[in-house]
């Protein structure tokens, strides 16, 4: 009898959870069947980057993919999109942190000067498998509250539900521009 | 795709049309208020203040309370529900990654041990 629900993962696949920790924090979590020093390898070359970075099932594609893992060093992905080959998003940045095996941080340059959001990701390994957990921090509330806003008018929301997400959530400054963060 | 009628556009349009109920919405986002400290803020009688949270509130956009004799306001359920799609999105894109990752980190997890075995023998 097969009773499971819709929505729950299949059998063979672990759970991603996104959770919104506080207004500048996001967190990813996700249990792989592999040791630490695997997932870590396909997190930091960029051969196997390019392999599952742009899932085929989202309609994208990478053009690019520039890794240079060590502090300090830079990395570049540029998406193109299958609907539209003339669309393309960039997401460049800095390695803040590398620390084999265990722990990774990098910036998110792509919103300018002072607007970098900061990412780390940790690998915990426990009886085999490896827990990681993603935290991204943003330089404000308006920030994150910008990258929900421009996503979530992404082809869905009309003007008028821009305005509405972005007076309901930050004041009314001006309405966010595209922001092409939820590939970062 | 996320359908509107044109009665709730309408709603929503004119509950923003206002600049008063803009500035309560802007206030709200900072945090939660009774009607009072709205009039207080806006300088307005409290019941011109409910005749403005009132249009907000049939528009979706503010929620209100009463605990007690206070009437406290928050922002509704439309920012909700805005945010919550979004993660689920946000988690989407995440979930589909990872099952790609799951292939890669498969193959090299059999690699490695195919490797090791080798290299005993």
């Amino acid at each position: 009898m097969d009773a499971r629900k819709e929505n729950e993962p299949t059998s063979r696949k672990n759970r991603t959870t996104v959770e919104r920790k506080s207004e500048r924090e996001l967190v990813v979590t996700r249990t792989f069947n592999a040791p630490a020093r695997i997932v870590f390898e396909a997190w930091t070359k960029p051969e196997l980057l390019k392999r599952w970075w742009a899932p085929k099932s989202m309609d994208m594609s990478l053009l690019t993919c520039e890794v240079d893992a060590r502090a300090g060093g830079r990395y570049r992905f540029v998406f193109g999109f299958a609907h539209d080959a003339s669309q393309t998003m960039a997401f460049f940045g800095k390695y803040l942190e590398v620390t084999p095996h265990s722990r990774l941080v990098w910036t998110n340059d792509e919103q300018g000067e002072g607007k970098e959001s900061i990412t780390t990701v940790t690998f915990e390994e426990k009886e085999g498998k490896t827990l990681l957990v993603m935290r991204e921090v943003h330089p404000s509330k308006e920030s994150l509250d910008d990258l929900a806003a421009g996503e979530a008018t992404h082809e869905t929301f009309d003007q008028l539900d821009e305005l509405l997400v972005t007076l309901g959530q930050s004041g009314p400054h001006a309405a966010a521009a595209p922001t092409p963060g939820a590939c970062s | 795709m996320v359908q509107y009628s044109r009665a709730r556009l309408d709603t929503s349009f004119s509950a923003i049309s206002d600049a008063t109920r803009r500035g309560v919405l802007e206030r709200l986002g900072r945090a939660d208020a009774s009607i009072t400290d709205l009039a207080e803020t806006f300088h307005m009688t409290l019941t011109g203040m409910k005749k403005h949270v009132g249009v907000l509130e049939r528009a979706g956009l503010v929620t209100t309370e009463k605990i007690g004799r206070v009437r406290t306001c928050k922002l509704g359920p439309r920012r909700l529900e805005d945010e919550s799609a979004w993660i689920e999105r946000y988690r989407q894109l995440w979930a589909a990654r990872f099952d790609e990752l799951d292939e890669v980190v498969e193959e090299l997890n059999r690699k490695e041990k195919i490797d090791g075995r080798k290299k005993r023998e």
